[in-house]
C-alpha cells in the first residue's frame, strides 16, 4: 500500500503535465474541429458538423499548402536518404579523415534552423545591391539571373528542398554510418573468400543488413517532411501564404495565430487532416517494410 | 590503380559535401566581419575580406536586444531541462523499480502518447495558455515541454537493465528506494542522462514554433524568434552583416557544445534522437 | 547464531497462467542450523535452494512457517533488520563505485545510534579488506578486477557490517576451475576466522562436500537429507541423494531381494536378513568394486582409462541403468579378463540398496 502511494507520487508530475498538455488537447482538438463558427472571444459556436473540414479543403491557401508539402516530401525524402546512403558508404570505406568528415557532416544538426536559414536566404536572394551569390555563379556558367527567394515558384521550391535536405542530412548520415559499422565484418570476409563482386556484396549483404535502419529513416523522414514548417519560415519569412510557400503545419499555425489567425476550429480540422495523411503514409510504409525489410 | 582512382573519387565527393555543409558557416562568419559599406558595395560578393571589422557584433548587441534573447533562451533551456529531468527520472523510476496497481496499463497509455504529433495538441495548448493568462511569461513557455514520454521510455529501459541483484544487495544492506535511486541507479545510468540532457538542450535552444505562438512581447523572445524579428524588422532590414553577426552569436554556443561533447552527442542522437 | 526453520513453505503462482496450481519452491522445511557452522545447501538447479536462501535473508516472504535466528522470530522482519550479509552469484558489485565505496555502501545506510563516523567506517572497511586480502585493490573499479577478486570484494561488503549470518548464493560458480579450488579454501578460512554462521547454496556436490560442516540436500523443494558430508555420502537416505553425491557417479542397477539375498540378475551379492521378495535398486560406488577372479559379479569389459593414481574400468552389465559402469581400482592391480568378461567382488559398505518403488534406502 505504501509502495503504491510512492509510485503514484513519483508519477504525479508526469501524469499531470501529460494530462493537461497532451491528453486533454487530443480530445479537445476533435471537439474544436466539429464546432462550426467557433468564436474565440465569446468561446461560443453555433452548431456541430463537418463544415470546418469542408472549409479547409476548399481553402485555396490550404490546397497550396498541401501541394507544397507533398512536393517537399516527394523530393526530399528519397533524395536525402539516397545521398545519405551514398555518403555513409563512402565514409565507411575510408579510414583517414573519417572522424573529421563525420564531425563536419553533423554540424547542421546542432545549428539553429532559423539562424542558418537566414544565411541560405542571403546566398540565394536577389537584392538591389547584388543578385545573390548563387545566382551570380549560375550566370557565370551562362544561366539566367534567378531570384530564388522572391522569384518563380520552382526556384523557391528548389531552395526549399535544398535547405531541407541540408538540415536532415546529419541525422541520416549518422544513423546509416552507425548501421554500417554494426554489420559484422565476418560477412564481408566470407563474401570476399567466395570472390563476390563489390556491387553484389552491397545488394546482397550490406543493404539487407542495414535495411531496418534505412526504413526507419524513410518513415521518420516522411513524418518529418510532412511537418515541414520552420525551414520555410527561415527562408521566406513568417508570411508564407504571401510567398506561396506555405505548408500544412504553417497553415495550421496561421489559422491559429498570425495574420489570418483566431480560428482554432479551422486549425484543428487542418491538423487532423494532416494527422490522417501522416498516419496513412506511415501505415503504408510499415506494410511495405514488413514485406521487404530483413530483420535479424 | 583502379582502387586509387576510386579512392580519389570518394574523397572528392566527401569533400564536396563537406564544402556544402561548411560553406554557409563560412559565409555567415565572413559576412559578419565585412563592414556594412563594403558588403553592399560588392555586386559580386568577395570570398574573403582584408579589413575585418567587429562593429557588426557591436551593432547586433546594441541595435536589437540580442543579449536579452540570449538570456531568455538560456533561462528557458536550463529551467525546462532541469524540470524535465526531475519529471522523467521520477516516472522512469516508478515504472522500472516500483510495483503498483495498474502499472502495465498506465505504461501502455504513456507509450501510445508517443504517437501523438505535437501539431495536434499545440492548438489547445495555445488556447489553454492564453486562457490562463500565461502568454508572454516564462511559465507559459516552459510548462508544455517539461514532459517527454520518449525520454521516460528511454530511461526506464535503461533502469531496467541494471541487474536485479544490485537492488537485492542494496535491500539486504537496508538501502531505501530513494537512496538506491540516487546512489546506484542514477550514477549507473549517467550516459543516458547525459544523452537526454544534451538532446533536450539542443531542442530548447532551437525551439521556434511554440515560443512564436506564445510570445509577442520582445522581452520574452527566444533566439529563434529574435532572429526572425531581426530579419523582418531589425537593423533597418538591409544590414546583412549585422544580421549575420547575430546569427554567428546565436550559433556559437551549440557549436561549441557540440565540438566539446562531439562523441557523446553523436552517440546520443544515434540512440534516441530525431530532429525537432 | 543458530538458525531454525519451522514448517517453512514458499509457493509461487505458476508462470504458465493456465495452470492454477502454485509452484512449491520450498516445501515444509524443518531444520536447525547450528551456530558458527558452514552449511552447504545442495541440489540440482531449480530445486528451490536459492528460494530457501532468499527466505532466510528476507528477500522473499514465506507462504507458511517461521524462521528463528537464535530464539528470536524474524519471519516478519525486512532483510535490513535481520543482520544478514548476502553474497550474490554474480557478486552484484556497484559498477560505478570503487572497491572502497562498495564496501562502504552498507555502512552508510546505518542510521540513528548505529551511525558511524568517517574514521570508524574507514577502520571497518580496512579490517574487512584485510580479512579477504584485497587491501591493495581498494581504489579499483569492479570491472578492473578478476572474478576471484570481485568475489572477495563481495564477501568483504557482506561482512563489513558484521552480520550474524552470512549467506552465499552459488559463490564459486562464476570462477574457473583453478580459482574455484583456491576460493573454496579461502571461504572456509574466512568462515573459521570470523565464526559467523554461514549458509551457501551450490549445485556442485564436490564443492559442498569439500568445505561444509554440514550439507542439506534438496530436490524439488523437498528436503532429502541433512548431515555431515561423510555420513551423507556413506549413508544416503534415498536413491536421489546417492546418485547426486560423489564423482564419478554411483552405479545403479535394477535388482531384487530373494530369500534374504540381494541379487543383480543371477549374481548373488549380499545378505539381506529378514527381507524377501522385493524389487530394488542396487547402487554401487565406483570404489566399491574389487577385481576378483572368483567374485560373484560378472561384467563385460569395454575399456580402461588410466588416470595415474588409479584406473577406471569401464564395463557393462544388462541390469545396469545407464550406459557405462565405472569401477575405480588401484592402478597397480592386475585385471583378469576372460573372453571379454571381468569378475568383481564388492565392498559391502559401498553398496546401498533402495526400495524399487519409494527409492528409500533399505537398511541391511
Amino acid at each position: 500500500m505504501k509502495k503504491n502511494l510512492t509510485a503514484w507520487l513519483c508519477l504525479l508530475p508526469a501524469i499531470l503535465f501529460l494530462g493537461v498538455f497532451m491528453v486533454y488537447p487530443l480530445i479537445d482538438v476533435f471537439v474544436y474541429s466539429f464546432e462550426e463558427g467557433y468564436n474565440f472571444a465569446s468561446q461560443s459556436f453555433w452548431s456541430v458538423g463537418f463544415y470546418n473540414y469542408s472549409y479547409v479543403l476548399h481553402d485555396p491557401f490550404f490546397i497550396q499548402a498541401l501541394k507544397n508539402t507533398f512536393i517537399i516530401v516527394i523530393i526530399t525524402v528519397p533524395l536525402s536518404t539516397g545521398i545519405a546512403l551514398l555518403i555513409s558508404l563512402e565514409l565507411s570505406s575510408i579510414k583517414a579523415l573519417r572522424d573529421l568528415f563525420q564531425t563536419i557532416y553533423f554540424l547542421p544538426y546542432v545549428t539553429n534552423t532559423l539562424a542558418v536559414g537566414l544565411v541560405f536566404m542571403i546566398l540565394f536572394k536577389k537584392t538591389a545591391y547584388s543578385d545573390g551569390l548563387i545566382s551570380i555563379l549560375i550566370q557565370l556558367f551562362g544561366g539566367p539571373s534567378v531570384d530564388f527567394i522572391d522569384g518563380p515558384y520552382w526556384a523557391k521550391m528548389f531552395v526549399m528542398c535544398f535547405y531541407t535536405i541540408w538540415i536532415v542530412m546529419p541525422f541520416k548520415i549518422l544513423i546509416l554510418t552507425s548501421a554500417l559499422a554494426s554489420v559484422n565484418p565476418m560477412y564481408y570476409k566470407a563474401a570476399q573468400v567466395d570472390n563476390t563482386p563489390k556491387w553484389r556484396i552491397f545488394y546482397k549483404i550490406t543493404l539487407p543488413m542495414i535495411s531496418p535502419m534505412v526504413f526507419y529513416l524513410v518513415i521518420t523522414g516522411f513524418i518529418g517532411a510532412f511537418k515541414a514548417y520552420s525551414d520555410e519560415v527561415a527562408l521566406f519569412g513568417t508570411d508564407l501564404n504571401a510567398a506561396g510557400m506555405n505548408t500544412i503545419v504553417g497553415y495550421v499555425y496561421d489559422m491559429l495565430y498570425g495574420n489570418s489567425g483566431g480560428y482554432p476550429s479551422y486549425a484543428s480540422a487542418a491538423a487532423l487532416i494532416l494527422f490522417a495523411i501522416v498516419f496513412t503514409i506511415t501505415t503504408i510504409n510499415l506494410m511495405v517494410s514488413r514485406k521487404t525489410v530483413y530483420y535479424q | 590503380m583502379k582502387t586509387r582512382t576510386r579512392n580519389i573519387l570518394i574523397y572528392m565527393l566527401l569533400i564536396l559535401w563537406g564544402i556544402i555543409v561548411l560553406f554557409p558557416f563560412y559565409w555567415m562568419i565572413l559576412t559578419s566581419v565585412k563592414s556594412y559599406g563594403s558588403y553592399n558595395g560588392e555586386y559580386v560578393p568577395k570570398f574573403f575580406t582584408l579589413s575585418p571589422t567587429f562593429e557588426n557584433y557591436v551593432t547586433a548587441f546594441t541595435a536589437v536586444p540580442l543579449a536579452k534573447y540570449f538570456f531568455n533562451t538560456f533561462i528557458f533551456t536550463v529551467v525546462t531541462t532541469a524540470i524535465m529531468m526531475v519529471v522523467v527520472v521520477l516516472s522512469a523510476f516508478a515504472f522500472a523499480r516500483l510495483d503498483f496497481k495498474g502499472k502495465d496499463i498506465l505504461f501502455s497509455l504513456f507509450l501510445s502518447l508517443m504517437m501523438i504529433p505535437n501539431e495536434l495538441v499545440i492548438i489547445t495548448n495555445f488556447v489553454t495558455i492564453t486562457n490562463l493568462n500565461l502568454r508572454n511569461t516564462f511559465l507559459g513557455l516552459i510548462l508544455p515541454s517539461v514532459t517527454s514520454v520518449f525520454y521516460i521510455y528511454l530511461l526506464k529501459e535503461n533502469f531496467e537493465q541494471i541487474p536485479e541483484n544490485l537492488y537485492k544487495a542494496a535491500k539486504v544492506d537496508g538501502t531505501s528506494d530513494f537512496r538506491y535511486l540516487t546512489k546506484v541507479m542514477l550514477p549507473i545510468s549517467r550516459p543516458t542522462l547525459i544523452t537526454i540532457t544534451i538532446l533536450k538542450v539542443i531542442e530548447c535552444w532551437n525551439s521556434y514554433v511554440w515560443p512564436r505562438l506564445i510570445t509577442d512581447d520582445q522581452n520574452y523572445f527566444l533566439v529563434s524568434n529574435g532572429i526572425q524579428e531581426i530579419r523582418e524588422n531589425g537593423f533597418g532590414r538591409e544590414n546583412v552583416p549585422a544580421m549575420m553577426a547575430a546569427v554567428v552569436v546565436i550559433s556559437v554556443p551549440l557549436v561549441v557544445l557540440f565540438l566539446v561533447f562531439r562523441h557523446k552527442i553523436m552517440e546520443g542522437v544515434a540512440r534516441g534522437g530525431t530532429k525537432g | 547464531m543458530k538458525i531454525v526453520l519451522e514448517h517453512l513453505t514458499k509457493r509461487f503462482p505458476n508462470r504458465n497462467k493456465k495452470i492454477k496450481e502454485d509452484v512449491v519452491a520450498v516445501n515444509d522445511f524443518n531444520f536447525t542450523i547450528p551456530d558458527g557452522k558452514l552449511i552447504g545447501l545442495l541440489g540440482p538447479s531449480g530445486c528451490g535452494k536459492s528460494t530457501a536462501l532468499n527466505l532466510i535473508c528476507g528477500l522473499e516472504k514465506p507462504s507458511e512457517g517461521k524462521i528463528f535466528f537464535g530464539e528470536k522470530d524474524i519471519t516478519e522482519l525486512p532483510p535490513e533488520k535481520r543482520g544478514v550479509g548476502l553474497v550474490f552469484q554474480n557478486y552484484a558489485l556497484y559498477p560505478h563505485l570503487s572497491v572502497y565505496d562498495n564496501i562502504k555502501f552498507p555502512l552508510e545506510n546505518l542510521r540513528g545510534e548505529n551511525k558511524l563516523t568517517k574514521e570508524q567506517m574507514d577502520k571497518k572497511i580496512r579490517e574487512a579488506a584485510k580479512l579477504v586480502q584485497i587491501e591493495e585493490l581498494l581504489d579499483r573499479r569492479p570491472n578492473e578486477m578478476s572474478g576471484g577478486q570481485q568475489q572477495r570484494v563481495a564477501i568483504a561488503r557482506a561482512l563489513v557490517k558484521t552480520p550474524e549470518v552470512l549467506l552465499l548464493d552459488e559463490p564459486l560458480s562464476n570462477l574457473d576451475a583453478r580459482l574455484r579450488l583456491q576460493t573454496r579454501e579461502e571461504l572456509k578460512r574466512i568462515q573459521q576466522e570470523t565464526g559467523i554462521t554461514t549458509v551457501f547454496v551450490t549445485h556442485d556436490q564436490e564443492e559442498a562436500m569439500s568445505i561444509s560442516d554440514m550439507i542439506v540436500v534438496m530436490k524439488d523443494g523437498v528436503l532429502q537429507q541433512m548431515g555431515d558430508p561423510q555420513s551423507i555420502y556413506d549413508e544416503p537416505a534415498n536413491l536421489f541423494v546417492a546418485s547426486f553425491l560423489g564423482t564419478p557417479q554411483i552405479n545403479v542397477f535394477t535388482g531384487c531381494i530373494k530369500n534374504e539375498k540381494v541379487c543383480i540378475g543371477d549374481s548373488v551379492l549380499l545378505d539381506a536378513p529378514g527381507k524377501d521378495d522385493l524389487e530394488v535398486y542396487v547402487a554401487i560406488r565406483p570404489e566399491g568394486f574389487v577385481v576378483d577372479e572368483n567374485g560373484p559379479f560378472e561384467c563385460t569389459f569395454v575399456n580402461r582409462e588410466v588416470m595415474g593414481r588409479d584406473t577406471s574400468l569401464i564395463v557393462t552389465h544388462p541390469e545396469f541403468i545407464g550406459e557405462k559402469i565405472r569401477a575405480i581400482i588401484p592402478s597397480d592391480e592386475a585385471v583378469h579378463e576372460k573372453d571379454g568378461k571381468v569378475r568383481f567382488s564388492l565392498k559391502p559398505k559401498k553398496v546401498c540398496v533402495f526400495d524399487g518403488e519409494t527409492t528409500e534406502r533399505i537398511m541391511l
